[in-house]
């Protein structure tokens, strides 16, 4: 079986086209970039509220007797005990450590003795996690099935983000904890419902049959407070609050130790696939760590810009981007820990510039 | 200075020619096309002052929030004015890239540099081809 897409369309295209939408192709789907400003769209999720048209990110369904066990040896998060309606940050990692993927562990509940999840990965990685779940699955009680083509999935963003979304559901999210969801109905319209995002916003995520996805996605915009926003915005919102993108950050080079994400390895007393190679990396000084720069002037350094400490070549930039909300470049890098430990006068060269970087915490931005 | 009087190059830089005392002085920008796909204009590197362009050459860049794109000379010149204005001020770019947002003057030194280049009808046609 192929589930690699190929100029894939989520159920919100034609919407995306008819609004000036610039299509791009992004793991094989056409998405939009940006409306029209993704400066624009920025300030608008960080001041208000937008909609993202995330359908592209896979989403899995596990269901069966032994889901939880099977889940709890494949993520670096603890799975075992998860509450109905809670949701995990995880990553998926090989044997030898190296980062398969980052995902999110839904566990929707229990139907007659079978444990069902969901899982939200990246659009990049689907057919990969897809293949690997079921090489590791072999013997046991789980059945799994992706959800992707027939849903979308359309995140709300912003400070007024829940506000918006609390009327056409008749409740309000607030009363939900962060990192939950459930099923609810949009009005008529079965959706699930989850407080999660990927802009450092305050927000919700939601997930909906096709059929109904244009009819979810044209109401909330009736709401003058809200509006669209692409994947450019998407990723320098994410940049800014020091989230990690798999590619960049996250690759199957990288150990989980290195992204300095303690929280998405629970390490006692339970065993999964890749704990060993963590364990080895927490006593390798050698190993770089993810760090946050913050450059003078006003050029970004991209991924694979050298970071240099005196002449000396000690890391690369992951990602970059020129900040809308700080108005500096910010980047992530990984970086030697004693060099990190040093405070040291860092330069990043930007296309045979060196130009002045500072070690700063992540996130760059954290909002209020 | 008005863009139908300009002459384009396909990397979508537009040069305005005058005759100066016998010099053919050239003003260099980009077109309202071009600054409309880049979008969200952070950054721009002038070239120096005295310096050779060449046509169809890199002589500075700009730079939006989702990436790098290089300028390219539409004619052979010798530099003698940049704006330093809009570095500090990319808005300009979009608010009047025919006339506040030029980025430099050149003193042509090959005429027949400026043959490559297309009228402004041309370059249209080429622009709904490209958008």
């Amino acid at each position: 079986m192929t589930i690699q897409p190929q100029d894939s369309k989520t159920a919100l295209y034609q919407w995306h086209v008819d609004h000036a939408g610039r299509m791009v192709d992004f793991a094989g789907w056409q998405m939009p970039i940006q409306y029209a400003s993704i400066i624009e769209e920025h300030h608008a999720t960080r001041q208000s509220a937008t909609l993202f048209d995330v359908s592209h990110m896979g989403r899995f369904f596990f269901s069966g007797g032994q889901v939880e066990e099977f889940l709890d040896r494949m993520m670096t998060r603890k799975i075992t005990g998860m509450p109905q309606g809670g949701i995990r940050y995880s990553l998926v990692c090989r044997e030898d450590g190296g980062i398969l993927d980052d995902v999110l562990v839904y566990r929707l509940g229990t139907v007659e003795g079978n444990d069902q999840f969901s899982m939200v990965v990246n659009a990049s990685n689907r057919e990969k996690l897809w293949t690997w779940f079921h090489s590791q699955v072999a013997g046991l009680d789980v059945a799994i099935t992706d959800q992707t083509e027939g849903t979308a999935m359309i995140a709300v963003q912003g400070p007024r983000a829940l506000e918006i979304v609390n009327g056409p559901l008749g409740f309000d999210l607030s009363s939900m904890k962060y990192f939950s969801g459930r099923h609810a109905r949009f009005h008529d319209i079965p959706l699930t419902v989850s407080r999660t995002g990927y802009t450092g916003e305050d927000g919700c995520e939601l997930v909906v049959t096709n059929e109904f996805a244009a009819r979810v996605w044209e109401e909330l915009l009736l709401n003058e407070a809200v509006s669209a926003a692409g994947l450019g915005a998407r990723d320098t919102l994410r940049l800014e609050s020091g989230m990690p993108l798999y590619g960049h950050e996250l690759t199957e080079e990288i150990n989980p130790w290195q992204t300095s994400m303690r929280f998405a390895m629970s390490l006692k007393d339970r065993d999964f696939v890749g704990k060993e190679a963590v364990l080895t990396a927490m006593s390798d000084e050698s190993l770089p760590v993810r760090v946050g720069l913050v450059l003078e002037g006003r050029r970004a350094a991209r991924q694979d810009a050298e970071v240099f400490l005196g002449e000396k070549l000690v890391g690369c930039v992951t990602s970059g981007t020129f900040s809308p909300t700080l108005q500096q470049p910010i980047a992530m890098a990984y970086l030697p820990r004693e060099i990190v430990a040093g405070n040291n006068e860092l330069v990043v060269d930007i296309r045979g510039k060196k130009i002045p970087a500072k070690l700063v915490d992540l996130p760059f931005y954290k909002r209020k | 200075m008005k863009p139908e009087e300009f002459l384009y190059a396909e990397s979508h830089e537009w040069a305005f020619i005058e005759e100066v005392n016998g010099d053919k002085i050239a003003t260099v920008g980009i077109s309202a096309f071009a600054v409309e796909q880049l979008t969200d204009l952070v950054f721009m590197e002038l070239p120096e002052i005295g310096s050779m362009i060449e046509s169809g050459s890199e002589f500075g860049e700009v730079e939006s929030v989702k990436a790098v794109s290089s300028l390219y000379s539409p004619i052979d010149g010798e530099v003698i004015q940049v704006n330093t204005d809009l570095p500090d001020s990319l808005e300009i770019l979009n608010e009047d890239p025919y006339g506040a947002g030029w980025i430099l003057k050149a003193k042509v030194t090959d005429d027949s540099s400026l043959s490559k280049l297309a009228d402004y009808t041309t370059y249209q046609k080429q622009c709904g081809e490209d958008g």
